[in-house]
């Protein structure tokens, strides 16, 4: 399977990269080989084999429910760009 | 044409955990800004979620009380998106393998009960909050609510009318009260609903397209968004055209709703596996044992309300909404010795009157159960009627004190004696001899004017079955 440019350009917008023309190129031919392996794979018959969701077999571990508020905001809105009001301000985002 | 409306609803149910869903931070509404948003919550470089064995167990609660299958095992998997409420850049949420699978709710529907189809209830964590005030042109961000544990709780499209769709959504947030896995808070966010609404000609076998209906925060506008949409649908293809799949926004203000600013790709989530978190693993015993701790489910307690109160399914529903009511009738009925039908007329109305009318809840109403049935007493023992209860309860709700307080201040104790009513009756006769006269000559249905001077005459307090026999007795002499 082979990508397109205009795919190559829609999956930088999702993971908001920015890449040059010539990225583009580079990234086509790179991520269409990726893909090229997975239709290999896609050749193998799994209708008999359970979905492998990780690669190690162990299971979640649980914690009990006991909060922990010793939170430093101070602290974290110190690295943050820009604090107001114990608020984090990030550029204007319009629904 | 003949249209069907068909609706499934998604709802977002905030688990009352102590803690967060993959972090220790606390999970409390209406803290400072912030304050409850840790490094596992602000997303910081290296930080590793893990999950709180309680939310785990409410979903299982939840599981066992629709009757649905509870998985064994099940999978977390990253839901990506970018918005500035959620720091990380995906949300942990379940999409292959749900914690909760295949359940059924009953609702009452039109004079009949449906059992509505659960598909699934997934956990999840919660975003954060973003805020437009004017901060120079800048959005705030509080993210103490950010991985806040979620069930999302999905049915299918089983619902046929608005009316069913609210009937579903109550019955569910009264489920999720009774469990207490959710305190059921619509105006706090912590229970929340979107609808998926399409229409098909009455008949047809296959769905139309649907619009998903978002923005609907309380039972009113779950019903008149709905009403809303599927009018539009049904005008845009009587007209011609065609529904187009989206999200829409309902805006209560306007009542319509309204296509949201398509964000491009808005349907791209790129789901697949978290690697932080392996399979959610759930023993047998882990899971019998959520079930185990159910309480008595709404149902059972309206069936054993219906048995063992003589109630109608409809009393015994009303009641039975909260459990917080439902304890109330109990205690009132265990205090008041009293017939439960005639509770049951005090708390659904009067009561449920005043305390809607002062915006308050049962736990926090004016008039406790003990103090209702202390009045139910009085009307039992015939101590006052039925209409001078009213007086007495409104006095009781503003002053705080109890039915035999009021009764002897004001001086309310009904008049059984028969002396006092013959006289008044007597009096009564005696400022009326035309209608006396009128009353002889045949014309008898001027007994209810007699029946009201007498008991204008004794300011109500009169046993009404008294004056009646008495004033046949008088009258007939």
């Amino acid at each position: 399977m082979s990508l397109s440019r205009k795919d190559v350009e829609k999956m930088a917008h999702l993971a908001r990269l920015q890449i040059t023309e010539q990225e583009i190129e580079y990234y086509r031919e790179g991520l269409s080989r990726i893909l090229g392996v997975i239709d290999q794979m896609n050749e193998v018959d799994t209708r008999t084999t359970a979905p492998l969701f990780h690669p190690n077999e162990e299971a979640l571990r649980l914690r009990e429910d006991r909060p922990d508020g010793a939170i430093d905001r101070d602290r974290m809105q110190q690295i943050a760009p820009q604090a107001q009001d114990g608020l984090y301000l990030v550029p204007k985002v319009i629904e | 044409m003949d249209w069907e409306t068909v609706v499934g609803l998604e709802v977002h149910v905030q688990l009352l955990t102590a803690s967060k869903a993959f972090s220790d931070a606390p999970a409390r509404y209406g803290a400072a800004p912030n304050t409850q948003a840790n490094v596992v919550d602000l997303a910081m470089p290296g930080v590793l979620p893990v999950m709180n064995r309680e939310a785990v167990r409410m979903a299982a609660m939840f599981g066992a009380a629709i009757g649905a299958r509870v998985n064994p095992r099940s999978v977390f998997a990253r839901k990506n998106y970018f918005y500035p409420d959620l720091p990380k850049g995906y949300q942990i949420s379940q999409y292959e393998l749900p914690v909760v699978e295949h359940g059924t709710l009953t609702i009452d529907g039109d004079g009949a009960e449906r059992s509505i189809r659960i598909l699934r209830a997934h956990l999840e964590e919660d975003a954060g909050k973003s805020l437009h005030e004017d901060f120079h042109g800048m959005t705030g961000i509080d993210l103490n609510r950010a991985g806040i544990p979620l069930l999302e709780i999905v049915s299918q499209p089983d619902l046929r009318s608005p009316k069913e769709a609210v009937a579903y959504l109550k019955k569910l947030h009264t489920l999720v009260r009774y469990l207490r896995i959710c305190d059921g808070n619509m105006q706090e966010g912590s229970f929340r609903c979107d609808a998926n609404v399409s229409v098909r000609p009455r008949g047809q076998d296959t769905l139309g397209t649907r619009t998903e209906v978002k923005n609907i925060n309380s039972f009113r506008f779950v019903e008149r968004a709905i009403e809303y949409e599927v009018a539009r649908q049904i005008d845009l293809i009587e007209g011609g055209g065609k529904v187009v799949q989206e999200t829409r926004l309902y805006d209560s203000v306007k009542d319509e709703t309204r296509p949201m600013r398509s964000k491009e790709e808005a349907n791209d989530y790129r789901y697949f596996p978290d690697p932080d978190l392996p399979p959610l693993v759930l023993t047998q015993e882990f899971i019998d044992e959520a079930a185990r701790a159910l309480p008595e489910l709404p149902d059972q307690k309206r069936q054993r309300f219906m048995r063992d109160y003589g109630l109608t399914a409809y009393d015994a529903g009303v009641l039975t909404a909260s459990e917080e009511t439902a304890a109330y009738f109990e205690r009132v009925c265990e205090y008041a010795g009293a017939e439960p039908k005639l509770a049951a007329n005090w708390v659904t109305g009067a009561l449920g009157a005043y305390l809607n009318r002062d915006g308050l809840e049962i736990e926090s109403s004016r008039i406790s159960a003990e103090a209702l049935a202390g009045l139910l007493r009085r009307i039992g023992d015939q101590t006052i009627s039925g209409k001078i209860a009213k007086e007495v309860f409104e006095a009781m709700w503003a002053s705080g004190k109890d039915a035999d307080s009021v009764i002897d201040l004001r001086g309310l104790r009904q008049i059984t004696d028969s002396g006092p009513i013959v006289a008044a009756i007597d009096a009564v006769f005696a400022a009326h001899p035309k209608q006396l006269e009128q009353y002889r000559t045949g014309q008898e249905k001027l007994f209810g004017f007699f029946v009201g001077q007498v008991m204008k005459a004794t300011q109500g307090k009169a046993n009404p079955a008294e004056v009646n026999r008495l004033l046949k007795e008088r009258l007939s002499s």
